[in-house]
C-alpha cells in the first residue's frame, strides 16, 4: 500500500498493459478481423449479403479481443504457457472499478452500477412506450419503432433482473456471509462481468440496426426474418447466458468449498440459500437458452431448417427449448430477492427468521418445480392439449413452496419489534406486491382462464408485479440495507422513505389498473387499443412518470450519500450475519482470520450462541 | 475445511474439479437440448433422411474414429495417474498421445464431412447432423486446448503431484466429451 507509483502510466504503457484502452483497441481489432474473415468466407461461398455473418463473427472475436485487451486472459495464458507471472499491482481507489479487478466486492459494485444504468435506459424505453400509449390511435411512434422500444424495454429489463441481485448483491455478499476471502474463481468472476459490456453495447445499439419486432422472446418465424437488430438481440442474450453460467458455477463452488470453519449448511444465511438454489437453476437450465438461440442464429445465418416448417422444421420446438430456460429464469430473478427480503426482515423486526429450514427447503423445491412447468407458456401455441393438465397442476404446485417463503416472511414480522427503516419498508412493500403477483399468477396457470387472458395486459400486469414488485423491491431492500456496508456511508433516511412512498404508490397505480385493462381487451405488444380504454391508459402513463421520479429520488440519494453521507459504523443495524463483522466497507481480504460462526438469526431476548462464542 | 486451510484459493486444484463437474451439468443441458430437438424433428418426419437423395454417412470410417476418441480417454486417464504419482516422462508421453488421438479424430471427421453428400442447409437432416457434430467438435477442440496446456506444463516440469487436480479436472471434461460422442454416434449415425 505504501509505494504507490506517482507517475501516471505512459501512453505506451496503456497499450502494453491490460486496461480499458487496450481492451477497446483489441475489441475493435477483433471485431474487424472477424468481420473481414466472415465477409471473405461469405463471398467465397457466394452469400448474397454477408453483413449478418460479419457482425456475428466480428462480435465473437471482438469479445475475445476485448477480454484479452483488458488483461483478463493474462493469468490463464501464463498458466497454460507455464510462464512465471508477476501479479500486476492491483489498481487502487476508484480505478479498481474500471479495471479487470478480481475482488468480489469490486465486481459486485460493478454489477450493481451497471445494472442501475441499464435499469434507467430500459425504464426510459418503458416511458417511451407509455407516452405512445397515453392516447388511443397514437401516431407518436411508427409501428416498427414501438416494437423496438418494447423489445428494448423487455430485453434490457430481463437482463437487469437477471444480473442486479445475483451479480451485484450476490457477488458482494456471498463470500462475506460465508466467511470466505473471495469467490472460488476470482478471475472467472471478473470475466463473467466484463463479457457483459459488449452485450450491453450490442443491445443498446440494436435500434441502429433496424431494431427487432419480437419483444424479448424472439419467436420464429418472425425472428428468423427480422432485421440485423434481431441478431444483436441473439448475441446479447447468448452472452448474458454464458456469463450467468460461469457466475453460477463460481457461486456453487464457493458455497461448497469456501465456507469458514463452523459454517454448516444450516447456519448459512437465507440469502446464501437463495443464491445457491438460484445457481442450481442457472447451471441446469441456461444452456437451453443458448441452444434455442443458436438454432435461431443458424436458421438466420447458415440456412438451417430448425424452425422452418416448409423444410421439416417446427417453430413450436423453439418455444419449448426457449421456455425450458426462460420460465426457470423468472425464479433466477425472483428467488435471490426472496432471499434478500428474508434476510433483512429478521434484522429490522428483531426476531429470528421464522421457518428458516423450511424456507431453505422451499427454495430447493422451487428449483425442481421451476424446471418442469414451462409448458404453461404454450397453452395457446398449439402444444398437444393432453399436456395442458399436467403442466397446469405442476405450475400450481409452485404456489406451495412460494407460499412457505411468504409465510416465513409473515411469521418473522409477527409480534416483532419492527423498525420502519427504508429497507424494512421496501421489504414490507415486497410482501404486499408478492401476494398480488402470486395470486394473479394462478389465473395464468389455469388453462381455461389463461386461454382468455393470454397476450393481454393482464399478463403484463402479472409479471410486472412479480418482477418489479418482487425482484426490484427486493433489490431496493438490499441496496438500502447493505448501503452502509458497501459504501461505508449512511444513506439519507428521509429521502429513502420518500423514495419508498413514491415508488410503492406509483408502482401500484401503474400496474393495478392494467389487470383491468387486460380483462377489458387491451392486447399486449400492440401499439394501439380500443378507444374506450383511453382513460385508464392516460392514468397509467401519468403514474409511470411518477415511478420515474421516484427512481430519480433514489439515484440522487445514492449518489449524494455515497459522496458525503455520514460515516457508517461496522454494524449499524445490529445484525448477526458475518458481513457485519467486518469494517464498513470491508477490507480487501474480508477476514484476516476465520470469523467465529454462529446462528445467523439469533435475534431476541437470549444472546445468540454464536455471538457468545465469538466474544 | 480446517482453520489452517483458511484462505486457500483459486490455485487450489480441488476447486477446479468441482467447477468442471458443475460446468458439465450445464453442458448436459446444452447437448440435451440439441438431442431433444433432433428427436422432435426426426420423429415428425416420415423417413430419415427425409428425402431420398440424401444419404447418411458411411459407418465403418466413423466407427473407427469412435475407437480413436475412446482410446484417447484411456490415455487421458493413464496420464492423470502418471501426473498424480509425479512421473514426468509418462505424463508428457500420455498427454501427447491424448492430444494426438484427439487431433486425429478431428481430422478424420473433417475428411468424413468433405465426403458427405449434404450440407448444413439440407433440411432438418443436415441442420441437426452438423449442429450436433459441429458442437461436439468444438468441445473436442476446447478440450485439446486444455490438454495442450497440460502437456506444455508437463514438459516444463510444472505438472507434479501437487497440482494433479488440474489434470483431473481436464480429464472429467474429456471423458464427458467422449460420452457425448457415444450418444451422438449411436443416435445420429447408427439408429
Amino acid at each position: 500500500m505504501s509505494a504507490v507509483p506517482l507517475s501516471r502510466p505512459s501512453r505506451a504503457g496503456l497499450v502494453r498493459e491490460g486496461g480499458l484502452v487496450r481492451g477497446a483497441i483489441a475489441g475493435l481489432g477483433g471485431y474487424a478481423l472477424g468481420a473481414l474473415l466472415a465477409s471473405a468466407l461469405g463471398s467465397a461461398k457466394g452469400v448474397e449479403d454477408p453483413t449478418p455473418h460479419a457482425v456475428a463473427l466480428g462480435y465473437a472475436l471482438g469479445v475475445v479481443g476485448w477480454i484479452w485487451g483488458l488483461g483478463g486472459l493474462d493469468g490463464w495464458l501464463a498458466w497454460a504457457l507455464g510462464r512465471e507471472r508477476s501479479e500486476a499491482p492491483a489498481a487502487e481507489g476508484w480505478r479498481r472499478y474500471l479495471a479487470f479487478t478480481t475482488d468480489h466486492k469490486v465486481i459486485g459494485v460493478q454489477y450493481l452500477v451497471t445494472s442501475l444504468a441499464l435499469f434507467v435506459v430500459a425504464g426510459l424505453a418503458g416511458l417511451v412506450i407509455r407516452v405512445h400509449l397515453a392516447v388511443p390511435s397514437s401516431k407518436i411512434l411508427g409501428v416498427g419503432d414501438f416494437n423496438t422500444a418494447m423489445g428494448l424495454h423487455g430485453t434490457i429489463m430481463i437482463g437487469v433482473a437477471l444480473i442486479a441481485v445475483v451479480g451485484g448483491l450476490g457477488n458482494y455478499l456471498v463470500p462475506l456471509m460465508i466467511g470466505a476471502r473471495d469467490m472460488a474463481f476470482p478471475r472467472l468472476n471478473a470475466l463473467s462481468y466484463w463479457i457483459l459490456l459488449p452485450a450491453g453495447l450490442a443491445i443498446v445499439a440494436s435500434p441502429l440496426a433496424g431494431g427487432f419486432d419480437t419483444g424479448w422472446t424472439a419467436y420464429p418465424p418472425l425472428s428468423v426474418r427480422g432485421p440485423l437488430g434481431q441478431e444483436l438481440y441473439i448475441l446479447t442474450l447468448v452472452t448474458v447466458g454464458a456469463s450467468s453460467i460461469l457466475g453460477a458455477v463460481n457461486f456453487l463452488t464457493t458455497v461448497m468449498r469456501l465456507r469458514a470453519p463452523g459454517m454448516t449448511l444450516w447456519r448459512l444465511p437465507i440469502f446464501v440459500w437463495a443464491m445457491t438454489a438460484t445457481a442450481i437453476i442457472v447451471v441446469i437450465a441456461t444452456s437451453a437458452l443458448a441452444a434455442a438461440l443458436t438454432m435461431l442464429l443458424f436458421d438466420r445465418l447458415l440456412g438451417t431448417a430448425f424452425f422452418d416448417p416448409r423444410r421439416g422444421g417446427d417453430p413450436l420446438l423453439y418455444l419449448h427449448v426457449f421456455w425450458f430456460y426462460s420460465h426457470p429464469a423468472v425464479y433466477v430473478m425472483a428467488m435471490p430477492a426472496f432471499g434478500v427480503v428474508l434476510d433483512v426482515l429478521p434484522v429490522h423486526a428483531r426476531k429470528p427468521l421464522f421457518a428458516y429450514r423450511l424456507a431453505a427447503i422451499s427454495f430447493l423445491a422451487i428449483v425442481v418445480l421451476s424446471l418442469i412447468v414451462w409448458g404453461h407458456h404454450l397453452y395457446v401455441a398449439g402444444m398437444d392439449p393432453r399436456l395442458h393438465g399436467p403442466f397446469m397442476v405442476l405450475t400450481e404446485l409452485i404456489s406451495v413452496p412460494t407460499g412457505v417463503v411468504f409465510l416465513a416472511a409473515l411469521g418473522t414480522i409477527w409480534l416483532g419489534r419492527i423498525r420502519l427503516t427504508t429497507p424494512m419498508l421496501f421489504a414490507l412493500g415486497w410482501l404486499s406486491n408478492f401476494v398480488i403477483g402470486g395470486i394473479t399468477g394462478i389465473f395464468l396457470a389455469d388453462v381455461p382462464t389463461d386461454i382468455q387472458l393470454t397476450d393481454s395486459y393482464f399478463v403484463v400486469a402479472h409479471f410486472h408485479y412479480t418482477i418489479v414488485g418482487g425482484m426490484i423491491f427486493g433489490l431496493f431492500t438490499g441496496l438500502y440495507h447493505w448501503f452502509p456496508k458497501i459504501t461505508g456511508r449512511m444513506y439519507d433516511e428521509r429521502l429513502g422513505r420518500l423514495h419508498f412512498a413514491l415508488f410503492f404508490a406509483s408502482f401500484n397505480l401503474t400496474f393495478l389498473p392494467l389487470f383491468w385493462a387486460g380483462i377489458h381487451g387491451m392486447r399486449r405488444r400492440v401499439a394501439d387499443y380500443p378507444p374506450e380504454l383511453a382513460g385508464v391508459n392516460l392514468f397509467v402513463t401519468v403514474a409511470a412518470f411518477a415511478m420515474a421520479i421516484a427512481t430519480a429520488v433514489f439515484l440522487w440519494n445514492a449518489v449524494r450519500s455515497w459522496a458525503r453521507g455520514p460515516r457508517a459504523a461496522a454494524d449499524p443495524w445490529r445484525a448477526h450475519t458475518l458481513e457485519w463483522r467486518t469494517s464498513s466497507p470491508p477490507p480487501s481480504v474480508n477476514f484476516p482470520t476465520p470469523p467465529a460462526v454462529g446462528a445467523p438469526y439469533g435475534y431476541g431476548a437470549r444472546p445468540p450462541a454464536g455471538e457468545a462464542a465469538g466474544k | 475445511m480446517s482453520a489452517a486451510a483458511y484462505g486457500a484459493h483459486a490455485a487450489e486444484p480441488s476447486h477446479a474439479r468441482t467447477g468442471v463437474l458443475l460446468f458439465i451439468v450445464s453442458e448436459v443441458t446444452l447437448f440435451g437440448a440439441f438431442f431433444a430437438s433432433y428427436f422432435v424433428l426426426r420423429g415428425a418426419s416420415a423417413a430419415w433422411p427425409p428425402t431420398p437423395d440424401l444419404h447418411r454417412p458411411d459407418l465403418p470410417l466413423v466407427a473407427l474414429n469412435t475407437l480413436v476418441l475412446l482410446s484417447s480417454s484411456v490415455t487421458m486417464q493413464r496420464a492423470v495417474a502418471a501426473v498424480a504419482r509425479g512421473d514426468r516422462a509418462s505424463s508428457s508421453r500420455l498427454l501427447g498421445a491424448t492430444l494426438g488421438l484427439g487431433l486425429t479424430f478431428l481430422l478424420v471427421q473433417a475428411f468424413e464431412f468433405s465426403r458427405n453428400g449434404f450440407g448444413i442447409g439440407d433440411g432438418v437432416f443436415g441442420s441437426t447432423f452438423y449442429t450436433l457434430t459441429g458442437f461436439h467438435g468444438a468441445h473436442v477442440s476446447a478440450g485439446l486446448l486444455a490438454i495442450g496446456a497440460l502437456l506444455r506444463r508437463a514438459n516444463l516440469g510444472l505438472l507434479g503431484a501437487a497440482n494433479a487436480g488440474a489434470a483431473e479436472a481436464v480429464s472429467y471434461y474429456w471423458h464427458f466429451v467422449d460420452v457425448v460422442w457415444l450418444v451422438l454416434f449411436t443416435t445420429v449415425y447408427v439408429l
